[in-house]
């Protein structure tokens, strides 16, 4: 079933016509019927949890916003530049209205006086076209002055990025719309409060994929989303497939459904005739996972991907086969959140470009045994030390990568008589270099 | 000094103006507008830019430094940036990148003689299920290969010779 990407049931339903007809609005129009402190509380009762990566459940967001200020605004992430994450731009690309609905849903929920919808500069094409689309939602009258005669006033803008990773954090977005540097705020004040969200007003950023769902809640009831997908995770969600599969793309299915399930049933299954070897469940950012029967069995919810010491996240699902040098991939994600620090906190800012160095050095065949001992203390030492996640997210990854595979970093760094003396031991099998492993190096940074 | 974007774009400012309660929030709308005008963020580009939105030109030089679609120096015609992040790379987007420069003869970041590509690597830009992929001036290309861009690249090649030679007539 489609709740989100409902363009595969009904074709042009990005056209405001064809998605009036498909009760387009309908949940918006009921909503303005409503409380707004009923609506809040229908999305609380529906467990519906932030799908941009932290899983916050997006009722209690909502409940945050003092009600007595007078100026609130809803801030739409629509910044998705999550290595491997490519879920919301669909959903921008081919069901737009429904993102809008939810967005101005969640405005009259929290009597927002504006909403802006932050877009990664990249998606340049798609906000002109996002433009078109809000003027016909104004031109209905579900958007401006005295929205039908409620007396309530809201207004919808789109704003673009200009590339920076970081603005998908909540605080450093909010910072790049007020036109400063993306750069994460001191908390508390949250954005939720007074003096912490956009030009100090209390302010909601919720993902793009997030608000796709609230119609359905609202029109439907919480209790029939809760039938959706498991007790604590409930829903369906987006599941962007990348890397070693032999058929990539987006696949919306409830919350629940097993890696094995997913990856070889609908995603195809491993090409080349290769054999999986590992999966990062949530794009650069999440910790590895070797691809085990355990793993492969287990469920992507929110709760099963945490007892397989990972995270659900924004369910970016990169699948690396047996060709791959695990040590190559630190290296390349690793690059990433180097390029991506914003370069306020120096754990995060240091500590990504040490790592980077000593993995090129090790990549380079000019790496010591010890190296290995120094990355584990370079991430330690960005854990928790940071003011927004990135530091984490650079250092989490890599340190499951030694952890699920010593040997991946061993063939680059013991000596020819070191490893003379393991082929004495029962031997594992070092993995070969990727496929494109060789070439990396040309990119450089 | 004059305003070259605010005579040239007045009305394109003001919707942008209009959108926030102060013009500070205006700036990355407005350095789009002048990279349009002058090709690539240029000196006076920033004062403009900063003149429009009663900013210091040295913050609005920091804004553009620190996001990665506004260009510091002039580039080619055709601006392509190609993702190598890992689940690109996974799909042999560094050999495309690489193959890619050999085929124009540039460098990381370099611009051909005639003015008409530059080729820079860019992390993830959330296409990911089509690699490799680009961005040209700001357009995805995507499930490309070296045969697509090869045959691209003749394509711009012999419409900037045909626009040389119409003006050469003149």
């Amino acid at each position: 079933m489609h709740i989100i990407y409902r363009e595969k049931d009904i074709p042009d339903i990005h056209k405001y016509d064809v998605y009036v007809k498909n009760d387009g609005y309908a949940a918006y129009k009921k909503a303005l019927g409503m409380d707004p402190k009923a609506v809040i509380d229908e999305v609380k009762a529906s467990n519906l949890r932030g799908r941009g990566g932290a899983g916050f459940p997006t009722g209690v967001k909502w409940s945050f916003i003092p009600q007595s200020e007078p100026i609130k605004y809803v801030v739409v992430n629509a910044d998705e530049s999550e290595s491997g994450t490519f879920k919301d731009r669909q959903i921008l690309e081919n069901n737009p209205h429904q993102l809008i609905e939810g967005a101005l849903i969640a405005a009259w929920a929290i009597q927002a006086t504006a909403v802006y919808i932050y877009l990664r500069g990249e998606f340049w094409d798609i906000a002109h076209e996002l433009d078109k689309h809000i003027q016909d939602v104004y031109k209905a009258g579900l958007a401006g002055k005295d929205i039908q005669g409620t007396g309530w006033s809201c207004d919808v803008y789109t704003h673009l990025g200009a590339g920076a990773y970081i603005c998908g954090e909540e605080s450093a977005l909010l910072e790049s719309l007020e036109g400063k540097l993306g750069q994460p705020r001191v908390r508390p004040p949250f954005p939720a409060q007074k003096g912490g969200g956009l030009y100090a007003e209390p302010t909601v950023v919720n993902n793009v994929e997030t608000l796709a769902n609230v119609p359905y809640i609202v029109l439907n009831g919480a209790d029939a989303y809760k039938k959706i997908g498991t007790e604590q995770s409930c829903g369906t969600k987006v599941f962007c497939v990348s890397g070693h599969v032999e058929r990539p793309g987006n696949y919306e299915l409830p919350l629940g459904v097993t890696f094995r399930e997913l990856l070889f049933e609908h995603a195809g299954g491993i090409p080349n005739g290769r054999q999986i070897k590992a999966i990062l469940p949530s794009g650069g950012s999440g910790p590895i996972v070797p691809a085990t029967d355990e793993v492969l069995d287990t469920r992507l919810t929110y709760e099963d991907c945490q007892n397989i010491n990972t995270i659900l996240g924004s369910a970016s699902i990169i699948v690396l086969d047996d060709s791959v040098d695990i040590t190559w991939a630190a290296s390349k994600m690793t690059k990433f959140f180097k390029h991506e620090s914003c370069g306020k906190c120096t754990p995060c800012r240091e500590g990504t470009y040490w790592l980077d160095k000593v993995l090129d050095r090790i990549l380079a065949g000019e790496g010591q045994p010890s190296d290995v001992d120094l990355i584990n203390n370079i991430a330690a030492n960005m854990q928790g030390a940071t003011l927004c996640a990135l530091g984490d997210f650079a250092a989490n990854p890599i340190l499951a990568t030694i952890r699920h595979f010593p040997d991946d970093f061993k063939q680059h760094t013991e000596k020819e008589e070191e490893k003379a003396d393991d082929a004495k031991k029962p031997a594992k099998r070092a993995p070969s270099r990727g496929r494109a492993a060789s070439k990396a190096e040309a990119a450089g940074d | 000094m004059g305003n070259t974007l605010a005579d040239k774009y007045a009305d394109r400012i003001e919707a942008h103006f209009s959108k926030y309660p102060d013009k500070r929030s205006a700036v990355m709308p407005l350095l789009y507008i002048a990279q349009e005008e002058y090709g690539w963020i240029s000196p006076e580009g920033i004062r403009e830019v900063a003149e429009l939105c009663d900013m210091d030109p040295t913050q609005v030089k920091s804004i553009a430094g620190f996001y990665t679609m506004y260009s510091e120096k002039p580039k080619g015609k055709y601006w392509l940036q190609v993702c190598t992040d890992l689940p690109c790379a996974l799909r042999g987007a560094d050999e495309f990148h690489k193959e890619l420069k050999e085929y124009l003869g540039v460098e990381e970041g370099g611009t051909t003689e005639d003015g008409l590509f530059t080729v820079e690597h860019v992390m993830c830009l959330a296409a990911c299920d089509k690699a490799p992929m680009l961005q040209c001036n700001f357009h995805f290309m995507e499930n490309l290969d070296m045969e697509k861009m090869k045959a691209f690249i003749e394509e711009k090649r012999a419409e900037a010779e045909a626009e040389a030679a119409k003006a050469a007539k003149k």
